[in-house]
């Protein structure tokens, strides 16, 4: 047991191990690149959707049913699936990727837009503003703060999952598990792991850091 | 991209089995998962100290991916169905723990207090009391976390085990979509007929929220 952990932390400290075209620099970059792609595009399709059904009030059986599927979904059987039909592209890693976070940043959006005090909206209603007016100024800043969150969690899983990219013989820092666990190398399996993990615990902590900075004259 | 029929009705023995024991990981999760947190819950509830702690420790665990769950657990119980069950118990933690704290915290003071003033002993108040009105959140916390189960099984594939999982590795070497399909579409199912057993379970065992409707 003591000798799997100095020889892990000899293999995560090499500078050979980190150098090279397949080496961690590599890896994690093609890892950060695949993870923050494919939560940039969920972001971009699962947040006007969540905003329109916490707006007008419709599709709310969508968005929930939406979540459920989305935990049910087995993204490994998904990744091999778009594999099988798609061939040699990066299809299949971005499709499931996407898949994964969409649910997530939906159900978030649509929770935070219910969250939002009837009342406000009727005094800005009252006011006069109009409904993209009501969207944009008064419920969207008011959301926020659950936005951010469902974001983060999107964020979170996308970045555990890419690993599965290695699965269908693309890079990232699943390559290390992948590679490892055909070569019986359990201190490089174990090396990949951990750094997924680090980089997942570390996104998700600049995230709500900046969560705070962002929303620190909201604290009461 | 065709669905080979033939495969199916060849293969049936072999995918009941895969789905038996895909369900047996599932479930084995959630009962352990509900058997660790049900205590911890109690603990997070009563002693606020340790409730921030218990559940940020949760949430951290539950950042970690899968599959490296699966690989970090390989020293300690190696390629068994163990490894399996202790990690997909890991991600059910974060769930229902969050979610019998919220259900006891739901549970009105007013209540406890008519429970203490009619003498019931603190440990009966928790057993006929407290978990059966706080039922309802943690069931819906259950049901997550079956859910999710039942999906992740499959990431044990890489490590032997992993139930209909093992039909994803089977297609994808073999290049041939069918297992792929049925594998996705029996975990579907699954989890579709796992959540509604447990609306059923639910619905039987809490018949005094419905008596107001």
């Amino acid at each position: 047991m003591y000798e799997l952990f100095k020889n892990l932390g000899d293999w995560l400290t090499s500078g050979e191990q980190w150098a090279g075209p397949d080496g961690i620099a590599t890896r994690l970059a093609e890892h950060l690149q695949y993870s923050l792609l494919a939560t940039l595009i969920a972001a971009a399709i699962g947040l006007p959707l969540g905003l329109l059904i916490g707006h007008t009030g419709k599709g709310a059986f969508v968005a929930i049913n939406l979540s459920s599927f989305g935990r049910a979904l087995p993204t490994v059987g998904l990744v091999v699936l778009v594999f099988l039909a798609s061939g040699l592209s990066m299809w299949p890693v971005y499709v499931a990727l996407v898949a994964l976070a969409v649910p997530a940043i939906v159900t978030n959006t649509y929770a935070g837009m219910t969250a939002v005090d009837p009342d406000v909206k009727d005094a800005a209603r009252g006011q006069g503003m109009r409904g993209h007016q009501v969207l944009f100024q008064v419920e969207l800043p008011l959301a926020l703060p659950l936005i951010m969150t469902g974001l983060r969690l999107a964020l979170i899983q996308v970045v555990a999952t890419a690993t599965i990219a290695a699965y269908v013989s693309f890079g990232g820092l699943g390559r290390y598990v992948f590679d490892g666990l055909a070569q019986r190398d359990l201190v490089q399996v174990m090396g990949g792991a951990v750094l997924v993990a680090v980089v997942a615990i570390a996104l998700d902590l600049a995230l709500s850091a900046l969560q705070r900075v962002l929303f620190r004259h909201r604290t009461a | 991209m065709t669905i080979d029929w033939s495969w199916i009705s060849d293969h049936t023995d072999d995918l009941t089995t895969l789905t038996v024991s895909h369900l047996q990981a599932a479930l084995s999760a959630v009962l352990f998962g509900l058997l660790i947190s049900l205590p911890l819950a109690v603990v997070a509830h009563r002693v606020r100290p340790l409730r921030g702690f218990l559940l940020g420790l949760s949430n951290v665990l539950f950042t970690i991916p899968s599959i490296a769950v699966f690989v970090l657990l390989l020293p300690v119980s190696g390629l068994t169905r163990t490894t399996t069950v202790i990690g997909l118990t890991i991600y059910t933690l974060v769930v229902l723990l969050r979610n019998t704290v919220e259900g006891l915290d739901s549970v009105p003071t007013k209540t406890k207090e008519a429970a203490k003033a009619m003498g019931t002993r603190p440990l009966r108040t928790l057993l006929t009391v407290e978990f059966p009105l706080a039922l309802p959140v943690i069931m819906a916390g259950v049901r997550i976390a079956t859910v999710m189960s039942i999906s992740l099984v499959s990431v044990a594939t890489y490590i032997g085990d992993g139930g209909l999982g093992q039909l994803f590795t089977d297609g994808f070497q073999r290049n041939f979509p069918t297992p792929v399909i049925v594998g996705v579409v029996l975990t579907l199912l699954l989890a579709v007929v796992a959540d509604a057993a447990l609306v059923a379970v639910q619905y039987a065992l809490t018949p005094w929220t419905r008596r107001r409707a």
